[in-house]
């Protein structure tokens, strides 16, 4: 996983709520056993009619925002479905950090797993944001993992919540099942005592 | 005396491997559910690192997602990325010593169906799987939440996860259900007045009066969609109706092992006087069939209700949403829902693919013809489910009414198979999301119960069920 530090970066304003991980990467795309690819296939259902011709008022085809990295939507972003794939389909679109003012659950994790970071502001910060990302030219954000902080050279200043772990995690890019078996003797000295428990074996 | 403490905190510190200072909790899985689309990438993350799967005995595979469910489509799967995919998770089985059940096994089916029904799933185990509808597995007093592929693959490698500790949520549902009213119904009347993030973060616990009187199958319909509030978790505590259920199943405990694990599940339920972050109570007498009318499963209204009007809201962004909704779903303000025409109706998924389900739908179908411009399927949950049912002779019954009776699988409740809505239509399903081009590009998705989906099939439209007129009795 890529550590994350500071992003300078475009900021692409997706003005809709409840974005769900079926919009993100629709069905057709999870039947791949690959890990990487899904980028062309972010947002399909929006940005390509069923001819297959590019939606042009749709924000990830407009040539303005080309680049960005970072994304402005609003709350409850990445409901629904536990894919994965819905986090691998940002990155390697380019996408390493959203803005929202909530993410669902499996989805903030998901995207944890990947390197991206989930800036969690107000939602009146996000419309501000949204509004200026809509109508200023190049304008562009600046997210610091290391001071917590989202700001635009331009006056807006906001800080973000994300837990200590996490942030360590996404700051030295750290693989989870890795810093798990730290643990592997009280894993052991633990399953041998829960195996005891025959009411909660599975067969 | 020791601190009052609810079934959900009972489940977590049973399982708690360790709690290092200033990270998550590493809390270990009892049980992993996988299946052919959110594996393979992890068994490529073993294969890379050189692990191996931890506990073969703690982990089961079925394929469900993507298998066709006609008997010509299994046999011969025509979608070569499908038929890879369903071969890549035979292949990881047999190297890391997963028993997988097959597309020709007696116990294929989806996941959150066969757990269940095998005996697999049992009360206090913590229970995790690629796939949100996790939750499920919940009903039976079991910690059971969705993972991505990379918790799949930690799991697998050390079968535990680090976690933050879930908020608790209590939703008391008290009264007797009137006539006509589901737990699908319950659950949608839940989502559509928290809202599909109104539990974010936490772990929902279902109890009340009309909890404990549904049967297993009902209790998980309710569990299955609280990912559809942003929950977690859903929970119920075991009672009688969890044992009876349980007892006798392949993988349930016998004899002397099976009185000792009821004893323990015994102590499971939320103490008196044990509290919650937040609690909600609702009168399930006030409850009605619902129907989804919108994009997200919140977007629904009773059955007796009409399409909103988005000029009634006053935030800005809601209104923004509703309209591209009805938009979306090509619905005009003010019509009553009873009107809306329907082209085609699914029954089944691990919402609604029981055999409670079918025989629910079955009495209503019994002795009436789908009408003529409407496709129905009724798709079985598990092989079980399916020979169960034609057992009781409810196949006959839905075929003799006209409906089309398929295979087990997930189905159009995703359309990752061939069984996907064509642009425009508009379908009345048993399942559980409603998202833009969830059951296919363009297809237009209203969630509703088992027995209203056998109505609206009938009728062509959606019709309240508490009219409905049963004109043949189906005895099991």
């Amino acid at each position: 996983m890529e550590p994350f530090k500071t992003l300078t970066s475009l900021a692409m304003p997706l003005d809709r709520t409840n974005v769900d991980t079926d919009q993100m990467i629709p069905k057709q795309f999870l039947k791949r056993i690959e890990r990487t690819g899904y980028g062309d296939f972010l947002f399909f259902d929006w940005r390509q009619t069923p001819e297959g011709e590019p939606v042009k008022d749709f924000v990830l085809n407009d040539p303005r925002y080309e680049g960005a990295q970072i994304l402005i939507a609003g709350k409850n972003f990445g409901c629904g479905s536990s894919r994965e794939h819905a986090a691998w389909a940002l990155s390697d679109f380019g996408f390493r950090c959203v803005i929202a003012p909530t993410f669902a659950d499996i989805f903030f994790s998901n995207a944890g797993k990947n390197g991206i970071v989930l800036a969690r502001l107000s939602e009146e910060q996000v419309a501000e944001l949204m509004q200026k990302a809509q109508t200023t030219p190049g304008y562009t954000l600046t997210v610091s993992l290391e001071s917590q902080t989202v700001t635009d050279g331009h006056g807006f200043s906001a800080t973000f919540d994300v837990d200590p772990f996490r942030k360590f995690c996404l700051l030295e890019g750290l693989d989870d099942i890795g810093l798990t078996l730290r643990h592997a003797a009280e894993l052991d000295a633990f399953e041998r005592e829960h195996d005891e428990a025959l009411w909660l074996k599975a067969k | 005396m020791s601190q009052p403490k609810t079934l959900f905190e009972k489940v977590w510190e049973q399982h708690v491997v360790a709690e290092p200072k200033g990270e998550p909790t590493l809390i270990y899985i009892d049980l992993q559910l996988v299946h052919e689309v959110t594996s393979p990438q992890a068994f490529e993350g073993l294969r890379l690192t050189g692990r191996k799967v931890r506990r073969p005995d703690r982990t089961i595979a079925t394929v469900d997602h993507n298998v066709p469910t006609t008997i010509d489509g299994r046999l011969h799967i025509v979608d070569q990325i499908a038929a890879t995919q369903i071969a890549t998770l035979r292949k990881n089985c047999a190297e890391f010593n997963v028993e997988l059940y097959d597309v020709d096994s007696r116990e294929q089916g989806i996941v959150h169906v066969i757990g269940p029904e095998l005996g697999i799933t049992k009360p206090g185990m913590t229970i995790v799987c690629g796939d949100s509808h996790t939750s499920t597995h919940g009903a039976f007093g079991a910690l059971a939440f969705g993972i991505g592929t990379s918790e799949v693959e930690h799991v697998l490698a050390t079968q535990t996860l680090p976690q933050s500790k879930p908020r608790t949520f209590r939703i008391s549902v008290e009264g007797k259900l009137p006539m006509g009213v589901t737990a699908k119904d319950i659950i949608l009347a839940i989502i559509g007045q928290i809202g599909t993030d109104g539990a974010t973060g936490c772990v929902i616990e279902y109890a009340g009066s009309a909890i404990r009187e549904l049967s297993m199958e009902g209790r998980m319909t309710v569990c299955n969609m609280s990912i559809e509030a942003g929950a977690r978790a859903g929970m119920i505590a075991p009672d009688e109706t969890t044992f009876a259920y349980l007892k006798g199943r392949r993988f349930a405990p016998r004899g002397a092992a099976w009185e000792r694990a009821v004893e323990e599940w015994r102590k499971l339920p939320t103490d008196a006087g044990a509290t919650f972050d937040r609690e909600l109570t609702i009168d399930a007498t006030t409850l009605v069939p619902y129907v989804s009318w919108g994009t997200s499963p919140g977007m629904v209204a009773p059955i007796t209700a009409k399409v909103p009007d988005p000029a009634a809201t006053q935030n800005e962004q809601e209104r923004k949403g509703l309209e591209r909704a009805l938009e979306y779903m090509a619905l005009k303000p003010g019509t009553p829902l009873e009107e809306i025409a329907i082209d085609r109706v699914f029954i089944g998924s691990c919402t609604n693919g029981r055999i409670e389900d079918l025989r629910a739908a079955a009495k209503i179908a019994a002795g009436h013809k789908v009408s003529s411009h409407v496709h129905a399927m009724v798709v079985p949950g598990s092989q079980q489910v399916k020979a169960q049912a034609e057992q009781e002779g409810l196949d006959v019954i839905f075929k003799d009414a006209g409906f089309d009776w398929r295979e087990p699988g997930c189905s159009m409740c995703l359309g990752m198979n061939p069984d996907i809505l064509a642009p425009g239509e508009r379908c009345a399903s048993t399942s559980n999301r409603n998202f833009e081009g969830r059951q296919g590009r363009g297809g237009r998705t209203h969630l509703v119960s088992p027995e209203m989906a056998a109505a609206a099939a009938i009728a062509g439209h959606f019709v309240d069920i508490r009219n409905w007129e049963v004109l043949e009795e189906v005895t099991a």
